[in-house]
Order: structure tokens, then sequence, then C-alpha cells
């Protein structure tokens, strides 16, 4: 159970790594806001379960599965609120008429 | 795999400066709300990884929570309040500026 949740943490960090990345190299506010926007909610959704699952690696008593099941209530609040979070970033982006960014035309 | 938490929270700390850099110089103020979003994720996961690493679980699991919602709850009070508004788009108060002079 141990090596699962490590799997699961590593797998976590290199989606917030690729988020990270999409967030300091994509030309645009709406592509850097689909980038953050899913690589943020599942990289937390994956290290939170791993979290989740490292705590049950001594025994399933009862504090141990209360303490997992508060972690998933994060990883599940996580999960909700962001995407609602970048959808209202969005509609408020597109209300002040931000340009969407277009290929530049190469000259020929 | 304690050691193992400390290295992670450590990469994420480097990932927070990585996303603090384009929360300083992001064009338009959507740019910095999405940067201190983004920082704010990876803040919920690092105190838990805290709670794991001092064995404090259930107290670090609190404020965690605290601050996932909290952060939620700003970046809709940030929306909302720079929805319909000019001085989103970069350079705005600087062009206002320099029409009243």
């Amino acid at each position: 159970m141990s090596v699962l949740a490590a799997i699961l943490i590593v797998t976590g960090v290199f989606f917030f790594t690729t988020a990270t990345i999409g967030l300091l190299r994509f030309p645009d506010f709406y592509t850097r806001m689909h980038a953050t926007g899913k690589g943020d909610t599942l990289g937390a959704f994956l290290i939170l379960t791993g979290l989740a699952l490292y705590n049950l690696h001594h025994g399933f008593s009862v504090d141990a599965i209360l303490v997992s099941i508060k972690v998933m209530f994060i990883a599940l609040f996580i999960f909700i609120a962001n995407p609602t979070a970048t959808h209202a970033i969005t509609k408020a982006g597109l209300d002040c008429n931000v340009k969407p960014w277009e290929k530049k035309e190469t000259s020929r | 795999m304690e050691s193992f938490f400390i290295y992670i929270a450590m990469f994420l700390c480097l990932l927070v400066m990585l996303a603090l850099y384009r929360g300083i110089i992001g064009p338009t103020v959507l740019d910095r709300i999405i940067s201190i979003s983004a920082i704010g994720t990876k803040t919920t996961i690092i105190l838990a990884l805290m709670g794991f690493i001092y064995k404090r679980s259930d107290m670090f699991l609190d404020i965690a929570l605290a601050y996932a919602l909290l952060n939620f709850i700003a970046t809709i009070a940030a929306a909302k309040f720079f929805r319909r508004r000019k001085s989103i788009l970069p350079g705005a108060k600087y062009i206002k500026y320099k029409g009243v002079e």
C-alpha cells in the first residue's frame, strides 16, 4: 500500500509540474487557464488520494480511517471547487473582452 | 517515507516559486489571479504533507481544509470584483494617467 501511495504522489507531482510549466509558457490568458485549471485539480486529487492510502498502512484503526476520510473530503472539495473557480475567472475575462491569442500568419 | 514527503514538499515549494514568477510579471490581472489560485492549491497540499511529516495530521488537515475554503472564496470574490472592469487589461492605468497629464 505504501508503494502504491508513492506512485500516486509522484504522478500527482508530475501533473503539478506540467501545470506550472503551462502556466509559465503558454502565450495567452485562456491557454494558461486551460493548463492550470485541469493539471492542478488532477494533481491535488492524486496526491491527496496517495496520502489517504499511506495513512492506512499501519492498519485500519478508527483514528486512521477518520483521518483518511478527512483527506478525501479535502480532495473532493478541491475537485469540485477548483473547476468552479476556473470557470468564474474565465467568465470574468470573457466579459472584459480579453482577446484570445491567435497564431500569427507567417509571411511567405 | 518521511524524507520522501520532505522532498516532495521541497519540490512543491520550487513550483510555488515558479508560479509566483507568473504572478509578478503577468500581463493582465487575471493572470495574477490564476497564479494565486494555483499557489493556494499547492499550499493546501504542502500543509497536508506537513501533517504527515510531523505526525500531527489531524491538526494540519483542519488547517489545510480551511486554507482550501479560503482559497476558493478569495478566487471567486476576485473574479466577481474584476468582472466588467477595464482595468483588467495590461497598461490600462498607465494610459489613463498619461491621458490625464
